[in-house]
């Protein structure tokens, strides 16, 4: 649905659309009270109708896909846990960043009511700090291809590995251009 | 931005859900004999505000040509027009002739209308710093979120004026 408070040119727009539609309500009223009715229900059906289907800027390109570079030398992994997460299995030798995003749901991510998600995370973190000693431990974004995203960009890596089922694999596969997998883990 | 929106749908739907009670499911006939509701003062308003979201939009064009200047009269002639149209219902509220103790019709009337006027009010203040910032040189072609966040809550109060125009007023 495109938010018609988008922009000042959109928003400008959007009054004459509502000035055009009042017209209509009152021309229809002044005839008769029930054709005012009915072309109200009309004007509003067809304002629902116009903001559902106008296109959102920018909607329909494709996001941008996130690329990292290592060091010389040394072979990074960034894991991805989900909270509630009990152990992951990490490759020897490797210097790791396990991240685990706080995975609100859309209500609670549009409410700002994170807190309970964050907790959550923050408890998965410290218990996987406290299982991986040679790992940073980092709680991410609610968004678990955003939390990826956020920490490629300081923490670069050669692969990501995933500790949670296809659906969070494949969201993250689409934002990030390095080889990602799933690994062993336990809940 | 859809939070501000859904919490003034819910704002005004309130006022609006009291409006429809008293005037179609409590049969008071609106407005209420003996009052006559300043239908001509509101209809210059009316322009007015329109004007006004007329002049904010040339404001935000010009600045985004770089043109200061045609911003600068731009937001000066929005906000004088914004304060025109809050003088302009402060004398209609003045000679209405009724009070908020006169019963449902005057108290519905004040509050729906004052809602929006509070709207208004927050909105010339909006407009009064960015005024300021504009004859301070703040905004540029490249710069200029502030004019652009203050020009979609002018629209927005315009829109709503129309929706309050239109209920209370003509039909």
């Amino acid at each position: 649905m495109r938010n018609p408070l988008r922009s000042e040119s959109e928003a400008y727009r959007f009054l004459w659309v509502i000035v055009a539609g009042a017209v209509l309500i009152i021309v229809g009223a002044f005839i008769d009270t029930w054709l005012g009715v009915a072309v109200a229900v009309i004007v509003f059906a067809a304002l629902g109708w116009w903001l559902m289907h106008e296109p959102v800027p920018g909607a329909a390109d494709p996001l941008p896909v996130v690329t990292s570079e290592t060091p010389p030398g040394t072979h990074r992994v960034l894991v991805v846990a989900p909270p509630g997460t009990e152990t992951v299995s990490v490759p020897d030798g490797a210097e790791v960043l396990v991240v685990v995003p706080a995975l609100a749901s859309t209500e609670e991510s549009l409410t700002g009511a994170v807190d309970d998600r964050r907790d959550d995370a923050e408890a998965t973190a410290a218990a996987l700090g406290a299982r991986l000693p040679d790992a940073r431990v980092e709680v991410g974004a609610d968004d678990p291809a955003l939390a990826v995203e956020d920490a490629l960009r300081i923490f670069g890596a050669d692969e990501v590995l995933v500790a949670g089922d296809d659906g969070l694999l494949d969201a993250i596969r689409e934002r990030v251009a390095l080889p990602v997998s799933r690994t062993r883990s336990g809940t | 931005m859809y939070l501000f929106i859904a919490s003034e749908i819910m704002l005004f739907g309130s006022f609006f859900t009291a409006y429809f009670f008293v005037r179609i499911v409590n049969g008071v006939p609106w407005p209420s004999p003996p009052y006559h509701l300043p239908v001509f003062v509101a209809t210059v308003n009316t322009f007015i505000l329109m004007t006004s979201s007329a002049t904010m939009h040339w404001a935000t064009t010009s600045i985004k040509r770089g043109n200061v200047w045609g911003m600068r009269a731009g937001l000066l002639l929005t906000f004088l027009m914004g304060l025109a149209f809050l003088i302009a219902q402060l004398y209609e509220y003045m000679r209405a002739g009724f009070n908020t103790s006169d019963g449902a019709f005057p108290t519905i009337f004040f509050c729906l209308t004052g809602l929006h006027s509070c709207h208004v009010f927050i909105g010339l203040a909006i407009l009064a710093f960015m005024t300021i910032r504009a004859w301070r040189g703040h905004f540029t072609a490249e710069h200029h979120h502030g004019v652009e966040i203050g020009g979609i809550y002018w629209h927005f109060v315009d829109v709503m004026w129309i929706v309050v125009f239109t209920t209370v007023y003509i039909l």
